[in-house]
């Protein structure tokens, strides 16, 4: 799609930084998302990838900078206000992170606690979201008795199930086999299409990156090295940029 | 590094951890009186804090009776007062040994159990997850699992004392043939408010310490799934050193208060 740079972006990152000691892993990382776009973050493992997206929905504190999500700055919320704005940031993680002693029902119901809808209201949306993903008849079922592609399904779907305006997803196909991996990639295409979000997608997966991104930021000693279309960075000459679509 | 920086380290890291202990105990506090109460995750809490554990107390308590009985009986039956029996066991065990023997047995099976099972969601994002949906995880988490063993340690506590009595009193039955009646007739003439009530508070503050260490070790679990074991084990030692710790506190201070 094509992305009109004069809009005020959904989420915007400016000069992040943010260190572990004497390990700098962001060091002035910048980035824009516009309202439906699909941005991949491109970058090796322990290059700040994680650590970036963990910063814009406040898991961890950043050193510097300044991360606005819909005109809020994270930084001056208050704990109940960025509560509040987390429902509108669907995350998906790289482990599925789904809650081993509830069900999938329970799962789902989790984030919509915080709407206090009727029971009813509940079950629909939980429903929807599980139809979503092609796993309705999974309602009952614990985690464990999943596999892996289809607990990353059920995670999306808790990922989805607010209708949040940004989704982001953690190595959606980390730890997947290739046809997994192309049917969860299918799937965050179809819900983006069906829900009009936008989302920002970390991994080092380039068939990923290829088939979702509108536009894709390298990120490299923990600033943006480049960016651009998947053809135009492909295309580059840069031995940095190449080592990552060899 | 030598011996004396190895133990300087150790020292220092023991004040920074029970300073990290205190804020979280704080911070529970300060979680605990705020809205929006979690009562039908307390609930379910309580249910496996107390249901699941209840065989094992039982089964402990009653051990705990007969084997104190049956060990006491030859002294006190050379000095001929085997009479004293249904007295000394009741005082000994609800005053003491029963709370303390049972909350060890819990400090193994419910604080190691909340300390392996919160540092496994940690590991595993599953805490994060809940803060990114927007609802607190301490107050879910870890508020709810420390008020269900403040509440129901001092139940099983009860419970098994109650379960060593009657391992006591089947074995004076079998020994001497004194009746459970006459056998709980004597306990009940025994037992005073100043032997019970010292002896049930301080359950509440064992409860609140199984609690507090399990998920606190749980809760700031790292290292992977080295780091759970860790917790898990930790979460015991430091518990049952507690309990200890909070037995010789509770003896003095009831001592002035009750003159026990």
């Amino acid at each position: 799609m094509k992305v009109d740079n004069n809009i005020v972006p959904i989420l915007k990152i400016k000069d992040l930084r943010k260190s572990f000691g004497d390990n700098h892993v962001l060091n002035g990382f910048n980035m824009e998302l516009f309202d439906g776009e699909s941005l991949v973050v491109m970058g090796k493992s322990g290059s700040g990838k994680s650590v970036m997206i963990k910063c814009i929905v406040g898991l961890i504190q950043p050193d510097s900078g300044g991360i606005e999500i819909m005109g809020k700055d994270i930084m001056k919320l208050e704990h109940n206000e960025l509560d509040f704005l987390r429902t509108e940031i669907g995350f998906l993680f790289q482990g599925s992170a789904l809650y081993d002693s509830m069900t999938v029902r329970e799962n789902l119901e989790f984030p919509l606690r915080i709407h206090k809808d009727t029971p009813e209201k509940n079950e629909e949306l939980v429903k929807d979201a599980l139809e979503s993903v092609g796993l309705a008849h999974a309602i009952d079922l614990m985690p464990s008795e999943l596999s892996g592609g289809m607990k990353r399904r059920i995670a999306l779907a808790r990922a989805i199930i607010l209708q949040p305006k940004v989704i982001i997803y953690d190595e959606p196909t980390t730890g997947l086999d290739p046809i997994t991996a192309k049917e969860i990639i299918e799937l965050m295409r179809e819900i983006q299409l069906k829900q009009g979000s936008s989302s920002l997608i970390i991994t080092h997966d380039v068939d990923c990156a290829r088939v979702i991104s509108n536009r894709m930021i390298l990120l490299i000693d923990g600033i943006n090295y480049a960016e651009g279309t998947f053809k135009e960075l492909s295309s580059l000459k840069d031995k940095k940029i190449q080592a990552f679509f060899k | 590094m030598t011996n004396t920086l190895k133990i300087t380290s150790n020292i220092k890291n023991f004040f920074i951890e029970i300073g990290e202990l205190s804020y979280f105990a704080g911070h529970f506090f300060k979680e605990a009186f705020s809205r929006p109460f979690e009562f039908k995750e307390l609930l379910r809490q309580c249910y496996n804090v107390g249901n699941r554990s209840l065989l094992l107390v039982g089964v402990t308590g009653f051990i705990l009776g007969l084997v104190f009985t049956l060990q006491s009986r030859p002294t006190l039956a050379d000095l001929g007062v085997e009479s004293w029996i249904p007295s000394m066991v009741s005082i000994s065990i609800v005053r003491e040994i029963g709370p303390v023997i049972i909350a060890l047995i819990c400090a193994g099976r419910i604080s190691s159990g909340i300390g392996a099972e919160l540092g496994s969601m940690r590991v595993t994002e599953q805490i994060d997850a809940m803060e990114v949906s927007g609802t607190n995880p301490f107050k879910y988490l870890v508020v709810t699992r420390i008020m269900a063993t403040t509440l129901m340690v001092p139940l099983l506590i009860i419970f098994g004392d109650a379960i060593a009595l009657f391992g006591s009193a089947i074995v004076e039955n079998l020994k001497s043939d004194v009746s459970l009646v006459l056998y709980f007739n004597k306990v009940f003439n025994a037992l005073k408010f100043t032997d019970i009530f010292p002896a049930t508070i301080k359950t509440f503050f064992f409860g609140f310490a199984i609690g507090l260490v399990g998920c606190f070790k749980g809760y700031n679990c790292k290292k992977g799934t080295v780091g759970v074991g860790e917790a898990s084990n930790i979460a015991v030692v430091y518990t049952s050193m507690l309990i200890f710790i909070i037995d010789f506190i509770a003896v003095f201070v009831f001592d002035i208060f009750f003159e026990i």
